[in-house]
């Protein structure tokens, strides 16, 4: 058995050169998947006997609403690697996360708000789900705020990480929002269909979207922490030996 | 894997619900795509510099 030294990738220069491979292959996972879990949930999966169509915002809403955590507890898994080891690439994670993760919080908030109208009769109400989540999209904001106001790349990663791990108690929280407190968001949907030949379709349609969101996630915080590897660390002789052969990689 | 919908109409029309689904996978993808925008910028800009 042949043992992966993951330190080897901690250096921001070869970590580079892997991103890069990454990308393409995550970002063709997520168009495969995307169409897959389109056609599923859009054109494929039968109407719901109680919400008729609205329901197919499920395919949207419970994909981005896992990645908004997910992609959070990520973040502040790497900002703690970064404090803890002093390690540079983990604190740029942790920074190529951060835009991605208030987008899929953003996306969760506005299909919930398009799906609470026809279901609720309100797009919004301040019950512990919504609020939890909309505490999300101002952590992640506060997040790249704290970032960009600090000139100093090394003390902005060290303020900024300390934000994104104190900002993960929310995370369960939202989680478990709808068991603690009496809210008039659903509970967890895996299970939310009553017509058992259907859910199986719509878990489907619903699993797969997930899938694409993930290769997305992948693909496009690859992509962005190359760009910021490149951006941070262009007084170093690797990135100045990029720069004759011109286009990006 | 055969299509629900009798028409396209009908799949446009989600049930009535058009407006909320549409607005919901609409503006998804613009949001996805203004994304994928903003780092193709970020890369251009790095390229202009270089």
């Amino acid at each position: 058995m042949t043992r992966i030294n993951w330190f080897y990738y901690a250096a921001p220069a070869r970590f580079y050169g892997l991103a890069g491979k990454l990308v393409p292959w995550c970002a063709a996972a997520a168009v495969v998947l995307g169409l897959w879990g389109l056609w599923i949930g859009l054109v494929v999966a039968p109407t719901d006997f109680q919400q008729r169509d609205s329901y197919r915002i499920i395919f949207i809403h419970v994909p981005a609403s896992w990645m908004s955590m997910v992609l959070y507890v990520a973040m502040a898994f790497w900002s703690a690697i970064g404090l803890i080891f002093n390690a540079r690439l983990a604190a740029m994670l942790a920074q190529a996360i951060a835009p991605t993760g208030a987008l899929m919080t953003f996306l969760s908030l506005w299909t919930g708000a398009l799906w609470g109208k026809p279901t609720w009769g309100t797009w919004w109400v301040w019950d512990a789900r919504l609020t939890s989540e909309l505490l999300l999209l101002f952590l992640y904001i506060g997040y790249m705020s704290l970032r960009a106001a600090i000139d100093d790349e090394r003390r902005a990663d060290r303020a900024s990480a300390v934000l994104a791990i104190v900002g993960v108690v929310n995370v369960p929280i939202i989680y478990f929002s709808v068991q603690w407190w009496n809210t008039l968001h659903q509970g967890a949907s895996v299970s939310v269909s009553k017509a058992p030949t259907m859910a199986a379709i719509m878990l489907q349609g619903m699993l797969v979207m997930a899938l694409a969101m993930w290769a997305y996630a992948f693909a496009v915080v690859f992509a962005r922490v190359r760009l910021i590897i490149r951006e941070r660390e262009q007084g170093a002789a690797w990135v100045r030996e990029l720069r004759p052969a011109g286009a990006l990689p | 894997m055969t299509p629900y919908w009798a028409s396209v109409s009908d799949f446009l029309a989600m049930g009535g619900y058009g407006l909320y689904v549409w607005g919901s996978f609409g503006v998804t993808a613009l949001a996805l795509a203004m994304e994928l925008a903003a780092l193709r910028a970020r890369r251009r800009q790095l390229e202009d510099e270089a």
